[in-house]
């Protein structure tokens, strides 16, 4: 082996992949090894089942409007927490990875409290027949609340180190405020909010603790892929558990593969000839 | 297109950056403000831009009054220190944006012909297709100048273009530059902290001191008829000496110097390098030779005066001279100036 200057890659790199190996890959691995059990067609019976789409339909759809909430509200908070000085900054700052902190379940049963139709907002919501507790908005709501701070902390370093130099020069060669913004801002932007929003995503589509609380769960309509998982769980149905729990891990598999890709694509600028 | 400021005035926060700057610039002429940093210099040119907006006075672009015209109205081309090219985008690409956002509508195949033009002039024709982070320092300032001057400005602005190069490079643009500008006959005005890159450049140098303009004048009158102390020592290395005024004549250790209009009192007077004479023996100051450095064109001699005082003196390179020789310094000229008190 050749000799290196900088010690401790055989104990690090030894570490890493026994972690990976066993915290990450094992359960997945076996997860995987559970569903495939099951012969083809059971497997597809499952997975196809009307319960289980109407779930997929609920999950992905929700978690795409979180996402899409968070993509908007996320990157303006990032512009306003990088861009302004205001009295409280470093609070909202903080506040913003108060989803990462607090547990899930606390979370959804405060929003519950919050949305439910006696609740601070759930009841002028209500009034003006927004019903956000126990019906799919709900899942939206304990969504974008979970997934909130991926699209910040993506955006806001890029952000952060953007030259302000680049609006100034697209403003002194007469672009407007909008222009500059779709063709200079947005693409400079495009890798961190495509990586936010895959985390974001990906988060949404396996939030469990603050959406049971909020949703109602009801089969068909506001029953989410996770809980239906955990019902096989309960119900002593492993095969059909692990079956219902590779669908999820395939789609956030494809999805931060898609978006890697995608970000390499709005990255290429970034390589040298 | 003449730029006149009349008494600007811009405060940040409580520093006072620019405190009441009248200035006038006359069409097709290339203006170099020039400062050490702090001041107020790229503040004033950002203000000429629109990039920011002055606390008071005003500004005016011939006779329009353009105070308050946004930097997108303006018509300026702004070359920023750090280029600001956008990383996205190919060199063709930022240079054509301009163009593409301008309310005028062009043609796509103006707009091509256009950047071909441009990329003649600043002579990077092959290199359309790069992104900025694929071409040289150099060629990035260049590219920044083709896409500011691609909308036509009617004033060019450039902030310490040259400041990130290496030296080599930034004489060639230096030259370059002159020519181009002299090419399109636009009124132009750069911003440096770099005295030789403003006397090789300008017309007109401006010098600003804590954001105030102390002197103004063709490269000549400033480097030969200095107006103060500041100016003499900013505009390259000096030697102050310490003497007396009299009758219009300062006199130190035996040597007498014009001072007029000088109140008799104590005075500073400034020697540069190459002004100073050698002797080995003779009239004049006695020195002892501490250090000698060579350089490629000059001997540089580091002297001790006998009150103790460092001098710095250049010598021809066959001048025979090393540390410990006693000698005398003649002073050939000098500018002097009162005492601050």
């Amino acid at each position: 082996m050749k000799r290196r200057v900088l010690p401790g890659l055989p104990l690090a790199l030894g570490i890493t992949l026994l972690y990976v190996g066993f915290i990450v890959a094992l359960p997945l691995g076996a997860l995987i090894y559970k569903a495939g059990t099951l012969g083809l067609e059971d497997y597809w019976r499952i997975v196809s089942s009307e319960r289980a789409v109407a779930s997929y339909r609920v999950t992905a759809g929700s978690a795409a409007i979180a996402t899409a909430f968070n993509l908007v509200f996320g990157m303006a908070l990032a512009w306003v927490l990088v861009r302004y000085q205001f009295p409280g900054k470093r609070l909202v700052d903080a506040i913003v990875d108060l989803p990462f902190a607090l547990p899930t379940a606390v979370a959804g049963i405060a929003l519950t409290t919050l949305f439910a139709a006696n609740g601070w907002l759930g009841s002028p919501l209500a009034s003006i027949g927004i019903p956000v507790a126990y019906t799919p908005l709900g899942i939206v709501v304990a969504m974008a609340f979970t997934s909130l701070p991926f699209i910040v902390r993506t955006v806001q370093p890029v952000l952060e180190d953007l030259d302000p130099a680049l609006e100034e020069a697209g403003q002194s060669l007469g672009g407007s405020d909008w222009t500059i913004f779709r063709q200079v801002m947005l693409p400079l932007l495009a890798p961190a909010l495509m990586a936010g929003v895959s985390l974001s995503f990906a988060r949404s589509l396996g939030e469990f603790g603050a959406i049971i609380f909020i949703a109602g769960n009801q089969p068909m309509s506001t029953e989410i892929t996770a809980l239906l998982a955990f019902i096989r769980l309960e119900e002593y149905d492993y095969q059909a558990a692990a079956a219902i729990a590779s669908v999820l891990l395939i789609t956030a598999f494809v999805m931060l593969a898609v978006t890697n890709f995608l970000q390499a694509r709005a990255l290429r600028y970034t390589q040298r000839s | 297109m003449k730029i006149r400021l009349d008494n600007v005035v811009k405060t940040f926060d409580t520093f006072r950056a620019v405190r009441g700057v009248s200035l006038e610039v006359a069409s097709g002429e290339l203006v170099a403000l020039l400062g050490p940093s702090g001041s107020g210099k790229t503040t004033i040119l950002r203000m000429i831009a629109g990039l920011e907006y002055a606390d008071g006075g005003a500004i005016y672009f011939d006779a329009e009054d353009a105070t308050a015209i946004s930097v997108r109205d303006r018509g300026v081309g702004f070359v920023f220190q750090h280029y600001a090219l956008f990383p996205h985008m190919t060199v063709a690409e930022n240079i054509a944006f301009g163009m593409k956002v301008s309310k005028v509508k062009r043609s796509k195949t103006a707009i091509a012909t256009r950047v071909s033009e441009l990329l003649q002039l600043v002579q990077l024709e092959g290199l359309a297709d790069r992104f900025p982070t694929q071409i040289s320092g150099g060629q990035r300032q260049r590219v920044a100048l083709a896409r500011a001057l691609a909308v036509d400005p009617k004033v060019l602005l450039l902030d310490e273009p040259f400041g990130a190069l290496d030296a080599a490079v930034r004489r060639d643009l230096r030259l370059w530059l002159r020519e181009i500008q002299e090419q399109l006959g636009i009124t132009t005005l750069f911003v440096t902290h770099d005295q030789e890159e403003a006397l090789d450049l300008a017309d007109r140098v401006v010098i600003l001191n804590d954001g105030v303009i102390v002197q103004e004048g063709s490269p000549q009158d400033v480097t030969r008829r200095p107006n103060s102390a500041f100016v003499t020592r900013f505009l390259g290395d000096t030697n102050r000496l310490f003497g007396r005024v009299a009758g219009g004549r300062a006199e130190i250790d035996g040597q007498a110097i014009a001072a007029p209009g000088l109140a008799d009192g104590a005075a500073e007077i400034y020697v540069r390098p190459g002004d100073l004479d050698w002797s080995r023996s003779g009239e004049g100051m006695a020195a002892t030779v501490t250090r000698v450095i060579d350089r490629p064109d000059s001997r540089r001699v580091l002297a001790r005066l006998a009150n103790g005082d460092a001098v710095e003196l250049d010598v021809s390179p066959e001048t025979d001279v090393a540390r410990g020789d006693a000698g005398f310094l003649h002073i050939r000229r000098a500018s002097v100036f009162a005492a601050p008190r």
